[in-house]
């Protein structure tokens, strides 16, 4: 038998000796930022849906958001960091830092590039404003902020300026103007003054029924102003008709260039818009409701912030019943289900459909979805009686329609028409006419979206269903109104870097689509057949609208002013 | 197996002219598929798990009287639809997504993989020369060991990200940016491996391009192609995951996962990348006998890649005959008791089998066992008593029909990474997760609550738990009254144990202890999970029978969704224990001392056989130190790793007379050998094996044995013969057919049927059908009840005090196993874990003044080693977690062996110990 004095200890290492790792796997939250970051959002609840509210305070106290900062977010979110880091990448307004990046200057302008703005000199004025700019002011390219008819238009921080010049903004960053300026609005004790809220105290008194209020909103024919056009009595009878709980969702995330009405109404009389909604709440027996407001917005935020308080101190509704969640720069989120999605505070892809957000919407319930301007006619609607509205319209349409009219024209602006007014009667009796100089050339109907039309087609109602047989869209009825001095192909070629900007990204006809279409129309000559050819798979295959519509305007170039595909640039 | 099947509505619709009937929830690209007309798709995958996202748009079909195009993978037909998979329309819009995706992918001459499902379906649409203008290409990102990620193949299809957050729900990969800047990113969009990535290579199996492949057969010339592939079983956990070896020039080139019933074709890293150990150069494969003169003491340093230092080479013959005589000797010494076997859990049922009988017949003693006794032997004590069952109720995915799922001392993420990915699937499906332990894990993200409390206090907790279910009478009196003895007992027992007064031990606030007992006990089905964390303590017995307690009471057993689960820890320690390798039992957990099984036994093997228990596996080291065991034969089991107190351990085999070893490599044990015997890796031999699930599965020889190594079950005969046994076992297969015919658990399952199904789980009813959930009518003990068996608190065998003030855990890391002697030996696992590190809380460090990565010094009462620090925010303060995988590091030296009285297991999960900077630490700081 061996002596057993000492067993051996001196083993070496079957591996090949490499060092490491000390930490565990991945990033790892620093105690001072997890810290630092615990602290700002310490009122903010950690559920998923507030992340995007969460991402936007870290934006807002550091003008940025650090790699240390989202490690520690994701850290008391308890979500994993590729998840927050996709959310927070998918929205522009959100600065993700890399490691060695730098942090962008201190003062943001973002100059407002856009089909309206970009007629009006924006891309001068950012170039100027570029040029002669301190290390603490970036100026940024940005897509459309709701200021068409005072184009061009910029953003100083959260200050809008419009008619910007570049005298103007330099004077701006110099007074250090970032906040919004606010302006005359019709605050809760004026509205009420009006009889405001009358009407929704009928309906939670029972003097009015769901089914009365549901019968009116179908009978005055009140459609889906957002763009859509869908009937809205029909489809807060839908909703009502899955089995609860269900949700509300208003869509406040007006991004369609040309169109400025939602924010008009919000900026103008914003507790219309809320009665409308609150109705609508009782109308399907809404648990909450969220309102999407785009982030370019900022005045409209501020005086829905106020509005809001009013109607809880008033109790016209229960604190957090009504919440307002703030976009971060996503075109796409204007699409009903990828506003869903970003309000569950995830990236703003659209859904398929089926399901409908009707029956699985918001947090998987059934979800009523309306636009800003649809509510905003609902207490009108119930209080005067559906001919009140239906009685309106023109040409054989009817009802009311809101333009945002934009462009060549002597007074553009947002224009209470009757639905089925042609685009000329649009431009004499609302507008004034033709700017000086200027020979209407053709319009975009329905934003960027909704595919140009040429000056011979002045006399088509405007309204849903009347444009499609012309390749075009009504949309959200914003209307840019072009002349002999614009080149359609510009005017195409603008709106197809619109959306491939916007793309989400998650569709191959719209995410390769676009980039494909803009690097083909760039080019000196255009392949209309592979153009065409492309055009028609974006058309038939894209998961959503953006992608759809998107070659509208290359189409309707193609169709209506073959002659200025040469003359592009 | 979903639990509502009687959703057979169908509707009936047009595809393609045709009248064709689906069932509800099928889709129209499932469906054109069962009439064998396969649409083109990438971003969609029938494999199990995927959901499909309908985002690439290349499986579009045309709906009459819908104005766009439609995703069949996504879309469901509806009544009277007529749908047209190969319209003109259709058609062309695919070819176009195909042709936008091309343009900006490497073309298929240089692609990093030309046979991708991208490039086959482009062969199909005979896509031709690409218009469009082409992307930037994203650079390559080669940083992680196993996988090559290169995006510019990248096809976006997200396949990758549901692979990782909704398949394997490890979420580590997203899809950034938006656009046309969209794209793939690893955490922050870091390097993959820099990333959290836990290197399951899920992703690299579901990319439809080569954007990710595995490293191994990434070449210049592009993706190197196997000429063979073997289906075989993974040789590392208990899970048992089915898979297929991809061979080249009779070596493994990549991994793949199978569809088998406990994976569904995922994999982790160690059963997708750890498979090279078997070509590594330390690979034994020559017979070695001790050279003269070498002491088993030596202080020298000792180094497994140099066996001729201290062993010669022998012929198989010499070996044998060796290796024989020094058996024989002890034999006719002591009548057998001098001798005794380690057989191993990562051996075959026909290996295991083979050698216990040799044991048992041929050494004429019952001193047998496997390291199961340092795993659940605790476990299998306290169901054996209260069930009589030492297996699982329910297989581990049977957690899919639960609403609340409990994980109490196990971290599955780790230890069974791919079971963790099915508890991860079903609380994304809504269950709620409550897990216990005294560390933090990557499941906590998972829970709905993270009960953290004081190590060694279990049965504190879980008698507090109990308390509040009988005082708030949410047991179930129905299932007590059919099912069970002995709760009127408990009831009084447990009176004593108030969330008030377990508090102060366990650290949980008694609000806590409530709410979790209410969740568990109001569950519909609620089911249990454990690991080692509950067995490996000296009151381990204790802490399995309050879990068997908890779900008597609850009737939280013998239901679908419901039960109790031990996570078995080898690829076979069920099965190794059900055919008997461990010193009490027979086959089929027969006792030894019952006379009429012994009866039974010598007539079936013919030899007379010892009437008392054997020895256990640290029974046997301090049988060693007092003389009374002289000779071992140790196959596949290294005990100078993973035996408690390992330096008592090493000083018993060096005072063995004669120790034989058959293993692989030189391991720490073979080191002290007489003789070693080269022996067969995994996938070198057939064989089976049984995984935590009591899923017999068949293991295929994928490559041939390297020089002269052999078969296990030859060597094993070859002994047998040489001590006069006269057998001829042509194989595996006859093994298997003798041991069902002494184990009526293998009733219906055939070596046959094995080799057609793969896997069968026992029991087999006579129907043919297996049970999966068994307890369903109560159980096999003699009156049909579980017991209940009321536990006290006892405190662990070694408590901190002023001198050892830490309490040290030991356990695993993800990328090794066991004792390292293969993971090691792994270039991908070994580069992602290459040294032992002592894993403080980033506080304790701070407070000491350490540094993650300085060198420290861990203490004990038995030994000190010396090994870096890793900072781990889920290790709490005044905690030391090491891992006993590394050999320059042993915890094991550190570890107590105090046993647990009933199942013999050793207290792992606790000793007192100190920690302080090692004297060198300061200079090696940067290093």
């Amino acid at each position: 038998m061996t002596d057993n004095k000492r067993a051996p200890l001196n083993f070496k290492s079957p591996g090949r000796g490499g060092k490491g790792p000390y930490a565990g796997k991945g990033r790892q939250a620093e105690p001072k930022a997890a810290i630092e970051v615990a602290t700002l959002i310490a009122k903010t609840p950690r559920t998923r849906d507030m992340l995007i509210e969460a991402l936007h305070l870290l934006q807002d106290a550091y003008g940025c958001i650090t790699a240390q900062n989202l490690v520690a977010l994701a850290e008391e979110y308890q979500l994993p960091l590729s998840e927050v880091y996709e959310t927070a990448t998918f929205y522009h307004h959100f600065d993700v830092l890399k490691d060695d990046e730098a942090p962008p200057a201190e003062i943001t302008v973002r100059v407002c590039n856009s089909i309206t703005c970009d007629m009006m000199g924006s891309k001068e004025l950012t170039q100027s404003l570029r040029s002669s700019q301190k290390k603490n002011v970036r100026v940024l390219s940005a897509p459309c902020m709701g200021g068409c008819d005072r184009a061009p238009a910029a953003m100083l921080g959260q200050n809008q300026i419009f008619h910007a010049s570049f005298d103007g903004v330099n004077k701006a960053i110099l007074e250090g103007s970032i906040r919004p300026i606010i302006p005359n609005y019709i605050d809760y004790g004026g509205y009420i003054s009006q009889g405001g809220y009358n009407t929704l105290k009928d309906c939670l008194n029972g003097v009015t029924t769901r089914e009365h209020a549901i019968s009116s909103l179908e009978a005055s024919e009140l459609r889906g102003l957002g763009g859509a056009g869908f009937p809205t009595g029909r489809k807060w009878r839908i909703v009502s008709d899955f089995p609860g709980p269900r949700l509300m969702a208003v869509n406040a995330d007006e991004g369609e260039p040309g169109t400025f009405k939602d924010r008009y109404f919000i900026e103008t009389d914003p507790h219309r818009f809320l009665e409308g909604t609150l109705i609508g709440m009782w109308a399907v027996d809404a648990e909450k409701c969220y309102v999407y407001l785009r982030d370019e917005y900022p005045i409209a935020r501020e005086i829905l912030l106020r509005a809001i308080a009013e109607i809880e101190t008033f109790k016209l509704i229960k604190p957090g019943q009504l919440q307002l969640r703030r976009g971060a720069g996503a075109y796409i989120c204007g699409e009903e289900s990828a506003m869903l999605e970003s309000i569950e505070g995830k990236r703003g892809l659209p859904r398929h459909k089926p399901p409908f957000p009707a029956e699985v919407g918001l947090f998987g319930k059934p979800t009523l979805i309306n636009n800003v301007e649809t509510l905003f006619w609902v207490r009108d609607i119930l209080e005067k009686g559906p001919q009140w509205f239906s009685e309106h319209g023109r040409n054989g349409r009817t009802g009311i329609r809101t333009f945002s009219v934009s462009g060549r024209v002597r007074s553009p602006g947002v224009k209470i028409a009757e639905a089925g007014i042609t685009v000329r009667e649009l431009i004499e009796e609302y507008c004034g006419g033709m700017l000086e100089g200027h020979r209407l050339k053709g319009y975009l109907p329905g934003g960027a979206s909704g595919g140009i039309l040429p000056a011979s087609k002045d006399d088509i109602p405007l309204d849903f269903g009347t444009l499609e047989e012309h390749g075009c869209l009504i949309g959200s009825a914003a209307v840019v109104v072009l002349s002999d001095k614009d080149s359609m192909a510009d005017v195409a070629l603008n709106l197809m870097q619109f959306f491939s900007y916007e793309s989400c990204g998650q569709c191959t006809p719209c995410r390769v689509g676009c980039e494909k279409a803009v690097k083909l129309m760039a080019a000196e000559n255009w392949n209309q057949p592979l153009l065409e050819e492309l055009s028609k798979t974006m058309t038939d295959s894209s998961i959503c609208g953006l992608g759809q519509a998107a070659p509208n305007g290359l189409l309707s170039v193609f169709r209506y002013f073959p002659d200025d595909i040469d003359k592009a640039l | 197996m979903p639990l509502d099947t009687n959703t057979t509505e169908t509707i009936t619709f047009s595809l393609d002219g045709k009248q064709v009937t689906a069932v509800a929830g099928e889709t129209i690209w499932q469906i054109a598929k069962r009439l064998n007309t396969d649409i083109p798709h990438l971003c969609y995958t029938p494999e199990p798990g995927y959901r499909a996202d309908g985002n690439c748009r290349a499986c579009m079909v045309e709906i009459d009287g819908e104005r766009v195009l439609a995703a069949s993978c996504i879309r469901q037909p509806a009544e009277d639809m007529v749908v047209h998979t190969s319209s003109p329309r259709a058609v062309s819009s695919r070819k176009m997504v195909f042709e936008l995706l091309a343009a900006d992918q490497p073309p298929r001459e240089t692609a990093h993989d030309g046979d991708s499902k991208f490039w086959q379906w482009s062969d199909i649409l005979s896509l031709k020369a690409n218009r469009f203008p082409a992307k930037e290409k994203p650079l390559a990102d080669m940083t992680h060991p196993a996988m090559a990620v290169n995006l510019d193949a990248c096809i976006n299809c997200t396949l990758c990200v549901r692979a990782c957050r909704e398949v394997q729900v490890n979420d580590v990969i997203g899809m950034a940016h938006r656009g046309d800047q969209a794209k793939i990113v690893f955490d922050f969009d870091d390097p993959m491996g820099d990333s959290t990535c836990v290197g399951c290579g899920e992703c690299v199996q579901a990319c439809p391009t080569g954007a990710l492949l595995p490293a191994s057969v990434v070449s210049e010339n592009g993706r190197i192609k196997p000429d063979r592939q073997i289906e075989s079983v993974c040789p590392y956990c208990g899970v048992g995951c089915q898979l297929t070896y991809n061979i080249k020039d009779d070596k493994l080139l990549f991994v793949e996962g199978r569809d088998g019933p406990a994976n569904q074709k995922r994999l982790c890293v160690k059963g997708r990348f750890g498979f090279d150990y078997v070509h590594h150069p330390d690979r034994l494969t020559v017979p070695l006998i001790r050279k003269d003169g070498i002491p088993k003491n030596a202080d020298v340093d000792f180094d497994p890649s140099q066996p001729l230092k201290y062993f010669r080479q022998a012929s198989w013959d010499e070996a044998l005959n060796f290796a024989t005589s020094g058996l024989k000797r002890v034999i006719d010494d002591t009548d057998g008791s001098g001798l005794a076997g380690f057989g191993s859990a990562k051996g075959s049922n026909e290996e295991a089998y083979l050698f216990q009988k040799l044991v048992r017949t041929g050494f004429r003693t019952n001193n047998v066992d496997h390291c199961t006794r340092l795993c659940h032997a605790s476990s299998v004590a306290a169901l054996m008593e209260t069930v009589n069952s030492g297996a699982v109720s329910a297989p581990f995915y049977d957690c899919a029909h639960s609403d609340v799922i409990l994980v109490i001392g196990a971290n599955p993420t780790v230890n069974h990474p791919v079971a963790a990915t099915f508890f991860k699937n079903a609380v994304q499906k809504g269950a709620t997760l409550i897990v216990m332990d005294p560390r933090g894990q990557a499941l906590t993200r998972y829970a709905t609550h993270m009960v953290q409390f004081k190590g060694g206090t279990d049965v504190a907790l879980l008698n507090a738990i109990m308390h509040t279910i009988i005082e708030e009478r949410l047991f179930d009196p129905e299932y007590i009254a059919l099912f069970t003895e002995g709760f009127d007992e408990l009831q009084e027992h447990i009176k004593g144990f108030s969330p008030e007064s377990m508090a102060k031990i366990c650290g949980i606030d008694p609000q806590t202890i409530r709410q979790v007992a209410r969740v568990y006990a109001n569950a519909k089905h609620g089911i249990i999970f454990w690991g080692m964390g509950i067995s490996q303590h000296v009151h381990g017995t204790d802490n399995a029978r309050c879990l068997i307690s908890l779900a008597l009471m609850t009737g939280h057993v013998g239901k679908p969704g419901t039960g109790l689960h031990p996570l078995r820890g080898q690829n076979n320690v069920q099965g190794a224990s059900d055919v008997g390798l461990i010193p009490m039992f027979y086959p089929d957990y027969l006792s030894v001392e019952e006379v009429t099984t012994q009866r039974w036994f010598e007539k079936f093997w013919a030899t007379p056989l010892k009437a008392e228990r054997g020895l256990t596996v640290v029974e046997i080291m301090e049988a060693i130190h007092s003389n009374e065991v002289k000779a071992m034969y140790i196959m596949g089991e290294n005990p100078a790793m993973s035996d408690p107190d390992a330096q008592h351990a090493r000083e018993a085999l060096t005072r063995l007379d004669h120790l034989i070893v058959q293993d692989l490599f030189l391991t720490e044990t073979a080191f002290h050998a007489d003789v070693i015997l080269p022996a067969s890796s995994f996938p070198e031999k057939d064989g089976t094996f049984t995984n935590t699930n009591r899923q017999v599965q068949i293991g295929r020889k994928a490559l041939p044995l390297p020089g002269q190594a052999r078969q296990d079950l030859w060597i094993i005969q070859q002994i047998a013969n040489r001590l006069g046994l006269d057998w001829n076992y042509s194989g595996p297969k006859e093994v298997f057919t003798e041991m069902a015919q002494c184990m009526p658990s293998l009733h219906g399952i055939t070596w046959e049927r094995l080799e057609n199904e793969s896997s069968v789980t026992y029991p087999v009813g006579e129907n043919g059908v297996s049970q999966e959930v068994i307890f369903q009518q109560g159980f096999p003990t003699k009156n049909g009840r579980g017991k209940f068996v009321p536990a006290n608190v006892v405190p662990p065998d070694e408590v901190p005090d002023d001198d050892f003030p830490y309490i040290l855990t030991t356990g695993r890391v993800l990328e090794h196993w066991h004792t390292g002697a293969m993971t090691r030996r792994s270039k991908t696992l070994d580069r992602i874990e290459p040294e032992a590190t002592a894993n403080l809380s980033p506080r304790a460090l701070m407070g000491m003044g350490i540094d993650a990565g300085d060198l420290i010094k861990v203490e004990t009462r038995r030994g000190t080693i010396e090994l870096r620090a890793r900072s781990d925010g889920n290790v709490p303060e005044g905690v030391i977690f090491i891992p006993f995988c590394y050999v320059e590091a042993a915890a094991n030296l550190l570890t107590n062996p105090a046993l647990d009285p009933h199942g013999k297991i050793p207290e792992f999960k606790f000793c007192a110990a100190r920690v302080m900077p090692a004297s060198t630490s300061k200079a090696d700081r940067n290093h």
